[in-house]
């Protein structure tokens, strides 16, 4: 069991490696980091542009091939990730941003999940009725709306209920407020800052997966062994939970990594709307700023996302699901 | 005061609203179960067996209108609610499923599954003592090393192993009542005779009463003390099981009792065909449900439906003319007279002509282990170097338990392609001789018609295309196709204005026509049936079997007859072949072979099918087998049998140390052939 998980998450491993050289190819064939000095009043010399790009690594006049070896030993070599268009180190910055994203995500992509499979769940169990029928509704409704619109919509409705109790009680830029004492203060200041952001990505999540876990546990429902269950003395619901819902979520670890993709997506949005500095901006103003290490090193990030959430599925599949067990 | 009946169904209804109107599953059925009986209910699917004892279990889904009232020692559970129900079920009643694959939980593992039942009705007992009481549970049901097997999954187990596990669970708090719905339908003969011999025991242990719900008369026959016969939704006929067998007086269950084909005596009479099919229950017209069935209907039949009547003894019957046929003015035979054969047709030129030769036919599947580097880690030996062979209209029958390789057998048959090792020779060609062209013109002459009739016809095209098909494979012109597919209709017995229909506008029995039809029209001379009516009603078996008689008889055709049913087998069949874990185990003409079996497996096999004769089933000395098919990966050195043999375990070491070591080949005895070393030491005694 565990030289097959070791096996799977090598494999992975492989393909995170794969997906950052490829997006280091692909964020160097397409961004032009010259561009940002053409701009400028006065524009810098050629030879003092070449001399900039030179020492980023990135100048256009040394093959693509070159550069991106170089940019992969001084990963492998020396861990560093090479410098952003301001000279900061990418690594650096990098640890500090995924930090403040993970907060987020970790916190929306759990709660989602949990309220999801609840969703889900009782969805199936009262099918048809109209309970179902307004989860199924609520949650096509949030898969439908663009996240940015939907972070949108929770800010003005933040901004009514801050009027209407007269009191900064929801935050919504950053993610604390600078210059609080007191540690009661700042753990108050900060779930602030993180409610509507959290919100806005588990009710994402939550709209996905209850569409699978309703679908799961459908499926479960009318199997032979909760008829078993409840012949042996279980009563309907207590059959439904021990034996329906453990089962049901099985597939449910599979989703998960497919779906966490949509959730980075979702999360670098959210970022954006609530002023948060984490990686999702910088992935967002790398490309903008056609700063290529930066770039790269989103890429990076993310892979090593997939990367985690991928093993982890196959982690929970096998604990959940005796037959896959080797 | 008498004491009440443990069980009490008085007039039961169930009824489910659906959009096209009310089903009526079950309507208005009144039985008793004593104390420490043995009930058999008998009906085909649809016959409202299942529905009304889940409804006994209060286990119907929710839309389901239940009416009518279940007393449990005189006290009323309809009504009650799910938390009450739950209290009794598994302490008071227990039941048992018919699908053991997935009857239980694949996330637990058995002995969790066991003691979960154990503690939702004792509070006071520890985890502990419930997982020794679990182990207990799994001896007592006979699954072998049971300390360890208790921490196994349910994947790990095998199908019959599993049914043990469920009557484990069942037996669990001693109930009073064990409801088993179809318990061994799934099982192969083998299994099912020792399932049934634990269920046997677990009512001795227990003391219980058992309701036993099959469509198997045979079942019923050897086990039941009573047994009610459903039909439509209402019982039929009730009576001692001795009583209805001998005497039965609904033409319904005369019916059912000639149309089943016996072990003992098939083969020499034609089989009573019931024809037509059960009526629909959500739109039943007034008058009998049975008389548009029913040979000997009269007028009255169709205004009302005939109630339950006692006729004497318990023997309850509903039938207008009830009557006269107890007093024995009408016989049986003149409710369903036996069929007469049809006149043979041009009798076949060349009738000794080999059709199909197999000699020394092997196949092994390698077995492989990881992904990118496989390495080979074993081998499944599916046919381990057969041989057979068929003339011109012959019937061989190809018999053993599921995972013994038929399957694979026909397979290799139908690929007319060379075998890894020995030859397929069809119609006097070796098959690996062929060339692309011949190979297409040979696939006319072999035909298969598959196992189940529901999934072997394509959903979205017409019988006329269905049957046409290999046809325009083979280039037939259009008008010529459509003239040819009409005449084919009518030789399987079905109208040809049919042939503009869909399949799911015909019954079981009826697409199975049609699946033979379509394997006749390229005018073969050898037909592949793959289990042509296991999953067909009894009823309509007989019918089926009686037209691939006559078929055989009017076309001179060969069958290739596949089966685990022996008196399906021994009703058809010209000779026959007994196959275990890849080899004939026995062969010879069918009547020899059934009358005097050589081989242990093959006496093994015979004594575990039931009997639909009360009677000789009580009488019958049952040799059963250990154990369930060894893996055919597993490497056996000397006999592949000798780990189930009931003979293997009477013999002297010396003797024993032969079957160990030595590979016993088919060797002729008397007038059949038999691979064993000690057919003279066997004492062992077949039906």
């Amino acid at each position: 069991m565990i030289l097959y998980t070791v096996r799977r998450f090598i494999n992975y491993l492989i393909l995170t490696v794969l997906a950052t050289v490829i997006g280091y190819v692909l964020a160097s064939a397409v961004l032009s980091p010259a561009a940002r000095f053409y701009g400028k009043n006065p524009r810098p010399s050629d030879a003092a542009i070449e001399a900039s790009l030179r020492r980023l690594g990135v100048d256009p006049n040394v093959p693509l091939l070159q550069r991106t070896w170089e940019w992969m030993s001084n990963i492998f070599l020396h861990g560093s990730f090479g410098l952003e268009n301001n000279l900061d180190p990418v690594g650096h910055d990098m640890l500090v941003r995924s930090g403040i994203s993970l907060q987020l995500l970790l916190i929306g992509s759990l709660l989602g999940a949990l309220l999801g499979v609840s969703f889900g769940v009782w969805g199936a169990v009262r099918q048809y009725r109209l309970s179902d029928q307004v989860v199924t509704y609520a949650s096509y409704l949030i898969l439908a709306t663009p996240v940015f619109v939907f972070g949108v919509i929770l800010m003005i409705l933040a901004t009514n209920f801050n009027d209407a109790v007269s009191k900064q009680v929801i935050a919504f830029t950053g993610q604390y407020t600078p210059g609080l004492d007191g540690t009661w203060n700042i753990v108050l200041d900060r779930v602030s800052h993180l409610f509507l952001p959290t919100i806005a990505l588990a009710a994402l999540g939550a709209a996905e997966y209850s569409r699978y876990q309703r679908n799961a546990m459908l499926d479960v429902l009318s199997a032979d062994y909760i008829r078993t269950a409840r012949s042996k003395g279980r009563t309907r619901g207590s059959a439904m939970v021990r034996h329906g819902v453990r089962v049901a979520l099985i597939p449910m670890s599979t989703y998960f990594a497919y779906s966490f993709g949509t959730l980075v997506a979702g999360s670098t949005f959210l970022e954006l709307i609530f002023s948060w500095h984490g990686m999702g901006e910088l992935a967002l103003t790398s490309i903008t700023e056609n700063d290529v290490n930066a770039t790269a090193g989103s890429v990076f990030y993310l892979s090593i996302l997939v990367l985690i959430s991928s093993t982890l599925a196959e982690v929970l599949y096998a604990a959940l699901d005796p037959r896959v067990r080797i | 005061m008498t004491e009440p009946p443990l069980l009490e169904v008085r007039d039961l209804s169930v009824s489910f609203p659906q959009a096209s109107g009310i089903v009526r599953a079950v309507r208005g059925i009144s039985y008793t179960v004593n104390q420490g009986e043995f009930l058999g209910i008998v009906g085909e699917s649809g016959s409202g067996k299942s529905v009304s004892s889940m409804a006994v279990m209060g286990l119907l889904p929710r839309n389901a209108v239940v009416t009518g009232d279940v007393l449990l020692r005189g006290e009323s559970l309809l009504g009650r609610d799910d938390r009450e129900l739950s209290r009794l079920r598994g302490k008071e009643i227990a039941m048992i499923f018919q699908d053991p694959l997935s009857a239980l939980t694949p996330v637990y593992t058995v002995g969790n599954q066991i003691a979960e039942g154990l503690m939702l009705h004792d509070k006071g007992l520890g985890a502990k003592a419930a997982a020794v009481r679990a182990v207990e549970l799994l001896r007592v049901v006979g699954i072998p090393a049971p300390e360890r097997r208790v921490n196994a999954f349910p994947h790990e187990f095998s199908g019959g192993m599993r049914q043990r596990v469920m009557i484990a669970i069942a037996i669990a708090n001693d109930p009073n009542l064990i409801i088993a719905d179809e318990p061994t339908t799934a099982l192969d003969v083998t299994i099912q005779a020792q399932i049934l011999e634990v269920l046997q025991k677990a009512k001795e242990l227990t003391g219980a009463a058992v309701v036993l719900i099959t469509h198997d008369l045979g079942v019923v026959a050897g086990n039941a003390d009573r047994i009610a016969v459903m039909y439509a939704g209402k019982l039929v006929e009730t009576g001692a099981v001795d009583d209805v067998f001998t005497r039965p007086v609904m033409p319904y269950t005369i019916g059912l009792l000639r149309s089943v084909p016996n072990l003992v005596t098939a083969g020499r009479t034609r089989l009573v065909p019931l024809e037509g099919r059960p009526p629909s229950l959500s739109n039943l017209p007034p008058g009998c449900p049975f008389e548009p069935r029913c040979p000997i209907a009269v007028s009255a039949c169709t205004t009302e439906e005939p109630p339950l009547l006692q006729l004497r003894g318990g023997h309850d019957a509903a039938c207008i003319r009830a009557g006269e046929i107890e007093s024995g003015v009408l016989h049986p035979s003149d409710v369903f007279p036996r069929p007469e054969p049809v006149a043979e047709g041009a009798k076949v030129v060349n009738e000794r002509e080999s059709i199909l030769s197999i000699n020394g036919l092997v196949k092994h599947f390698p077995l492989t282990a990881g992904m990118v580097f496989k390495k080979q880690i074993g081998t499944v030996k599916a046919v381990d170097g057969i041989d057979l062979e068929i003339r011109g209209g012959e019937v061989l029958g190809l018999v053993g338990e599921s995972g013994c390789g038929k399957s694979t057998t026909i397979l290799e048959v139908l690929e007319m392609t060379s075998p890894q090792v020995g030859s397929i020779t069809i119609a006097g060609r070796d098959v690996a001789e062929l060339s692309k062209a011949e190979r297409l013109s040979m696939r006319k002459d072999v035909q298969i018609v598959f196992q189940d009739p529901m999934a072997a016809l394509d959903p979205r095209l017409t019988i006329e295309d269905i049957v046409g098909e290999p046809l325009t494979v083979h280039g037939t012109s259009r008008t010529e196709r459509r003239r040819r597919v009409a005449e084919l209709l009518d030789l399987v017995g079905l109208e040809h204005t049919m042939a503009g229909r869909y399949p799911h506008e015909f019954s079981g029995g009826q697409r199975q026509r049609v699946g033979i039809a379509r394997a006749l029209a390229t005018s073969p001379k050898l037909l592949v049936l793959d289990e042509p009516v296991s999953a067909l009603d009894v009823s309509i078996q007989a019918g089926i079997m009686n037209l691939l008689e006559d078929l055989k008889l009017q076309l001179g055709l060969s069958y290739l007859f596949v089966a685990h049913d022996l008196a399906v087998v021994r009703q058809i069949a010209d000779t026959v072949a007994v196959m275990y874990l890849g080899r004939i185990v026995e062969s010879g003409e069918v009547g020899e072979v059934f009358a005097r079996p050589h081989h242990p497996y093959t006496q093994a096999l015979m004594s575990a099918v039931p009997i639909p004769d009360p009677e000789a089933e009580r009488s019958r000395v049952r040799i059963l087998l250990d154990g369930d098919l060894p893996s055919p990966t597993d490497e056996i050195s000397g006999c592949n049998f000798h780990g189930r043999c009931p003979l293997f375990k009477l013999l002297d070491p010396a003797r024993q140390q032969r079957c160990l070591t030595e590979d016993p080949h088919l060797r002729v005895i008397d007038t059949t052939s038999a691979a064993c070393h000690h057919v003279d030491q066997n004492t062992l005694q077949p039906l």
